[in-house]
């Protein structure tokens, strides 16, 4: 649906570039995540796919469409195709939540008499039909969301990119609106691309993540994957703090992983029992990535016969790691 | 206390300032509007930038608004000729009032086009729309506080300038505190038609503000 291949983009004025040899794939249906700190370059990532930036080098194709060599007219047709919602929202502050909505619809030149009642279906789909007659100014942060999101989707779009959609919220609203991401997700098979510095984020709605350092792509892959086995120093440093699992371990700890049905069934008592060792937990974290439940621990063990256990606990479906 | 007041004068005279003001202001902004938004969006980094075309149009506008306005009065009168047929009266000061405020305006509707948040231009740009749909969707929607606000300093900017009018004739208020409040000492006429201009500022303030916080959505 969308993909990258060796682009690059550096501002002028500018000593390094902000992208280097960025090369990626976005699959049709899926929710994919681009996380790094600031300045990593995720926002020129993202806006590289609807063409707000155009690529220095390389190519980015966007729903079949080479963006970087487009004319005015055809990437306006393609934006119409591409939803957005942004950290700030954006919205036009001198017009109503309903005209809010109706704004992309006049500009795709949807006839008047199908915008009111397209308006109403939008903002009931996101959870606002009372709202309509609002401004922005008189609505809570997350509502405000909502409204860019019944906005974007306002053409069809097949893909909708979001701009650190939920970092301005707290994190309640910001649950609430990742799981309406999500629904939207699966049903009407949208797309979306989304960048944010939060792994929590990424952790609740994404399928696959790519992790952005300095212009690169140091990581990425399946989200439980780069989330439970972090390689980059700077994924890891991302994960330690959504993770709950203390970087400075004993000496000697092991790192469990449980995933999917393992993680409620008595895998460790039962081997600590069988090979007669001890185990202390250190630390640890039962959660879910998106629907799959997960469990992490850091676990040290003592006495009896450790290499068995470990033996037994890989055989168990529990990867086995030094922490 | 009023006696070399003439009242039939006084009423005479707010009405051509009435007229003066209301018909250069229409024009200062049908034309100071336009001039506006093709210096915010030919800026740089604007929708439509273009650096020579914004340079050009800036160096015009600040070269009329260095020019005196008594002077401008003086060498537009060939051109008001050609315009409205006179050079004098109300008619003939209207020309170089427009010429003397538009370019003014058009410097406070930049302003407050600069004013728009960003992101709403950026998000109306991912949406697909063009230019146009931008300016006339999103900007100056936007902007129209901002741009009411310039108009209301604009309109009580043409009411000093139209004290200048009695160059060419055009009389109105301020004509009169010139010629009989000061250069004849009449300190009665130059108290009333001062304050008669005071309330013409404080009203149109007044409207002007109203204006802006019924616009204001923020």
């Amino acid at each position: 649906m969308i993909s990258f291949q060796s682009v690059g983009k550096t501002f002028a004025r500018a000593s390094a570039p902000a992208l280097h040899d960025v090369t990626l794939k976005v699959q049709a249906g899926e929710v994919f995540g681009v996380i790094g700190q600031s300045g990593a370059g995720k926002s020129t990532l993202i806006r590289l796919i609807n063409g707000l930036e155009r690529p220095s080098v390389g190519t980015v194709l966007t729903d079949g469409e080479d963006v970087g060599a487009l004319d005015a007219g055809a990437l306006r047709a393609l934006r119409r195709r591409v939803g957005m919602i942004f950290q700030h929202f954006n919205l036009l502050s001198s017009k109503t939540v309903a005209e809010n909505v109706a704004y992309p619809l006049k500009v795709a030149g949807v006839p008047k008499a199908q915008i009111g009642p397209k308006v109403a279906e939008l903002l009931a789909r996101v959870g606002l039909g009372d709202q309509a007659h609002k401004y922005p100014a008189q609505l809570s942060g997350g509502q405000k969301q909502r409204v860019g999101i019944a906005r974007a989707l306002a053409n069809g779009p097949k893909i909708l990119l979001c701009d650190e959609a939920t970092s301005a919220l707290d994190p309640q609203t910001t649950e609430q609106i990742l799981d309406l991401l999500s629904e939207l997700n699966r049903e009407l098979g949208l797309t979306i691309v989304l960048i944010t510095h939060e792994m929590e984020v990424i952790r609740r709605v994404c399928h696959r993540v790519a992790v952005l350092d300095a212009g690169s792509v140091v990581e990425s892959g399946e989200v439980a994957e780069v989330f439970l086995h972090p390689q980059h120093a700077v994924t890891r440093a991302l994960v330690a703090d959504a993770a709950g699992l203390g970087a400075a371990a004993t000496p000697g700890a092991l790192r469990l992983t449980f995933r999917g049905q393992a993680t409620y069934e008595p895998i460790l008592g039962r081997i600590a029992r069988d090979t007669g060792v001890d185990y202390s937990i250190l630390a640890g974290r039962i959660d879910r990535i998106r629907d799959e439940p997960y469990g992490q621990l850091q676990v040290s063990l003592v006495g009896g016969d450790v290499a068995a256990a470990r033996e037994r606990l890989s055989a168990a479906g529990v990867r086995v790691e030094e922490a | 206390m009023f006696a070399n007041i003439n009242w039939a004068d006084i009423g005479q005279a707010s009405l051509d300032t009435l007229v003066m003001l209301a018909g250069s202001l229409g024009f200062s902004v049908l034309l100071g509007l336009p001039l506006g938004v093709i210096l915010f969006l030919t800026g740089k980094g604007k929708l439509l930038e273009n650096g020579p075309a914004h340079a050009a149009l800036s160096f015009g506008v600040n070269v009329l608004r260095s020019v005196p306005f008594v002077i401008l009065l003086i060498v537009m009168i060939p051109l008001t000729m050609l315009l409205v047929g006179t050079s004098l009266g109300v008619a003939g000061a209207i020309p170089p009032l427009v010429v003397g405020a538009a370019p003014f305006y058009a410097r406070l509707v930049e302003t407050a086009l600069r004013e728009v948040d960003k992101g709403v231009i950026e998000a109306a740009q991912a949406m697909g729309a063009s230019p146009r749909q931008i300016v006339f969707g999103a900007l100056l929607p936007e902007a129209l506080p901002g741009i009411v606000a310039g108009a209301t300093v604009t309109a009580i900017a043409l009411v000093s300038y139209t004290a200048m009018a009695g160059v060419v004739g055009a009389g109105g208020l301020g004509d009169l505190a010139i010629r009989f409040g000061y250069q004849r000492f009449q300190t009665d006429v130059m108290v009333v038609t001062v304050l008669l201009l005071l309330a013409l500022v404080q009203g149109l303030q007044w409207a002007g503000d109203r204006l802006v916080i019924k616009l204001s959505r923020r």
